[in-house]
């Protein structure tokens, strides 16, 4: 094979690849301005579901439920995930570290109704002994947080393993106190890490399915619950309505949030590059 | 600073609290539960709970272990059947993903440098946006009176509609759809830290491209190929939306089993057992990615 269509076979493999992952949404996104009531049968152009959407009360309270979770969860899924990547990285010797790090990357694998089964059997026992908690609120964050905290564990430690230890080891010699140190140095340095770490785990909470159904009580309906069991109903154009403005703010965030960490990274790189440069010359 | 030589000269607060957080949390939220699953699963299902395994009537503890749940399904065709599906499913999803994803994963870490943030966040892109209602636009595409097919009639290509809805078809399409991207992270965190100076010796060396990418490339991703691989059959094994919307009657799957002992059903301990003999499928799979995540890590640091 010549050079050159090497060249195109990359590019049309890359473009199919692309193709195939973007069609499905770009679908729902055209489909969601349709007037129809059919799904996939194009009429008209009109934004008649995105009105549905705002007199829908069942979506938009669980679409509220769904973020209150979310942003819930994702704080303490950085709070725990941020501890076990400490405990992880930096302690590389103790009794258990094995188990540890295993029952921090099963959740990440294990399929969800297994874990979903598994919190509910538990939650079940103790309220069993205790008389609480209920099923509701509290109980979804507690799944969506520990699944959370897995994925917080691996942005944060991928953060931790590209940092310089010698800041802190440099703030040490220059007398700060540990929990100085981490104030002044380590905290500031994972900011960026731990604003993806949020991003993360608040999309994910505000994505599941299979967790919330096992672990949600009556009248607790997240919005993904809702949907789910619309869509097991079958096609409903109201759906596509919530998926465009679902993936247009997530889009947006995600896009936002990159832009502003490479313009961060670039920020540092040129500050490093500065204090460098003053000390040599 | 050596870690052990502080540890000696005084008792190490900050650590043990550091450990014991992220312990505590999961010890209680991953680990507990997984034994009471394997502590119901051996239960029998009482009115409204499952009976207690340590039984005090006579006075003293007799532990009593039930497994008629597991007995039931090694007994039972259609849950072997089921398992066997799923793997097979699982296995196909396995190997598209890797067909599809290792070119692209390939081709990515050869493109030019400055490209490459931008086609990673593309791939990143869907896998943030619901998954959820990315498998509902495949239901939309596919249905009889779906997109595709409406397409391909008006195009006058088909005359009656394709059936690529609720079969192996969608149910494939679906799950390689979903878990695409947890195929090309990993191998194109492996391929794009390739040293290209081993391909260049061995052209060098009078080897073929070809000849080159088998010998050389190939067998120094094996740890993305293997990450990859686990990242996808693991949780392809136990799916339960993906079936649930795209899949048919006849795509059984092991996960929708255990959503209807227990939803439909509400027998917890054959919920429990199904899940217990799911985890022992996927335990083989998980110590081999457990492995090799470590090996990667050393090799880090």
């Amino acid at each position: 094979m010549s050079q050159v269509s090497n060249r195109v076979f990359a590019k049309s493999w890359m473009i199919g690849v692309y193709a195939f992952l973007y069609l499905p949404i770009i679908t729902l996104i055209f489909f969601s301005f349709n007037d129809s009531r059919l799904v996939t049968v194009w009429s008209h152009a009109s934004l008649r579901w995105y009105g549905a959407l705002v007199n829908d009360s069942d979506l938009i309270s669980a679409v509220l439920l769904s973020l209150e979770i979310a942003f819930l969860s994702a704080l303490m899924s950085v709070f725990f995930g941020t501890f076990s990547a400490f405990a992880l990285h930096r302690y590389t010797r103790f009794k258990g570290r094995t188990l540890l790090s295993s029952m921090a990357s099963t959740p990440l694998v294990m399929p969800d109704v297994i874990v979903g089964l598994s919190l509910l059997l538990m939650l079940v026992s103790i309220q069993h002994w205790l008389g609480f908690p209920q099923r509701g609120l509290f109980t979804i964050l507690l799944g969506h947080a520990l699944l959370g905290t897995a994925y917080a564990n691996v942005v944060v430690t991928s953060r931790l393993r590209e940092m310089d230890i010698r800041l802190e080891e440099a703030a040490m010699d220059l007398g700060c106190k540990p929990f100085q140190v981490f104030k002044l140095v380590t905290f500031p340095l994972l900011i960026p890490a731990l604003v993806s770490a949020f991003l993360l785990t608040f999309t994910l909470s505000f994505d599941d399915v299979v967790l919330s159904s096992f672990l949600s009580g009556p009248g607790y309906s997240t919005m993904p619950m809702v949907i789910f069991s619309r869509a097991r109903l079958g096609l409903n154009p109201t759906i596509n309505a919530v998926a465009t403005v679902t993936i247009v703010v997530v889009s947006a965030a995600v896009i936002a949030s990159s832009l502003y960490q490479s313009h961060q990274e670039r920020k540092r790189k040129r500050e490093m590059a500065l204090a460098y440069s003053n000390k040599n010359s | 600073m050596n870690e052990s030589s502080s540890y000696v000269r005084h008792f190490n607060w900050g650590k043990l609290g550091v450990i014991s957080v992220p312990y505590f949390w999961f010890v209680m939220l991953a680990l507990i539960p997984i034994l009471i699953v394997l502590k119901i699963s051996m239960s029998e299902m009482e009115l409204t709970s499952v009976s207690n395994m340590v039984d005090w009537s006579n006075g003293w503890p007799t532990v009593k272990l039930n497994f008629s749940s597991y007995l039931f399904i090694g007994g039972d065709a259609l849950y072997i059947k089921t398992y066997l599906s799923s793997i097979k499913y699982a296995f196909i999803t396995t190997l598209l993903c890797l067909a599809i994803g290792y070119p692209f994963a390939y081709f990515m870490a050869r493109s030019p440098k400055h490209l490459q943030p931008m086609l990673l966040m593309l791939i990143m892109l869907p896998f943030w946006t619901s998954f959820l209602l990315r498998i509902y636009a495949w239901k939309t595409l596919l249905v009889s009176n779906g997109v595709i097919n409406n397409i391909l009639i008006s195009l006058h290509i088909i005359d009656t509609p394709l059936l690529m809805m609720n079969n192996s078809f969608s149910l494939i399409i679906g799950m390689v759809y979903s878990y695409l991207p947890f195929m090309i992270l990993p191998l194109y965190a492996n391929l794009s830290k390739l040293d290209m100076r081993y391909l260049e010796a061995a052209a060098d060396l009078g080897t073929s491209p070809f000849k080159a990418f088998w010998l050389i490339t190939v067998p120094l991703s094996k740890a993305g190929i293997i990450a990859g691989s686990m990242l996808v059959f693991i949780p392809a094994v136990g799916e339960y939306v993906i079936p649930e919307l795209l899949g048919g009657p006849s795509t059984l799957m092991i996960g929708r089993v255990l959503w209807d002992e227990f939803f439909s059903n509400n027998d917890w301990p054959m919920a429990s057992a199904v899940a217990v003999v799911m985890i022992l499928l996927i335990l083989v799979p998980m110590a081999i990615l457990n492995k090799y995540q470590a090996e990667q890590a050393g090799s880090k640091s």
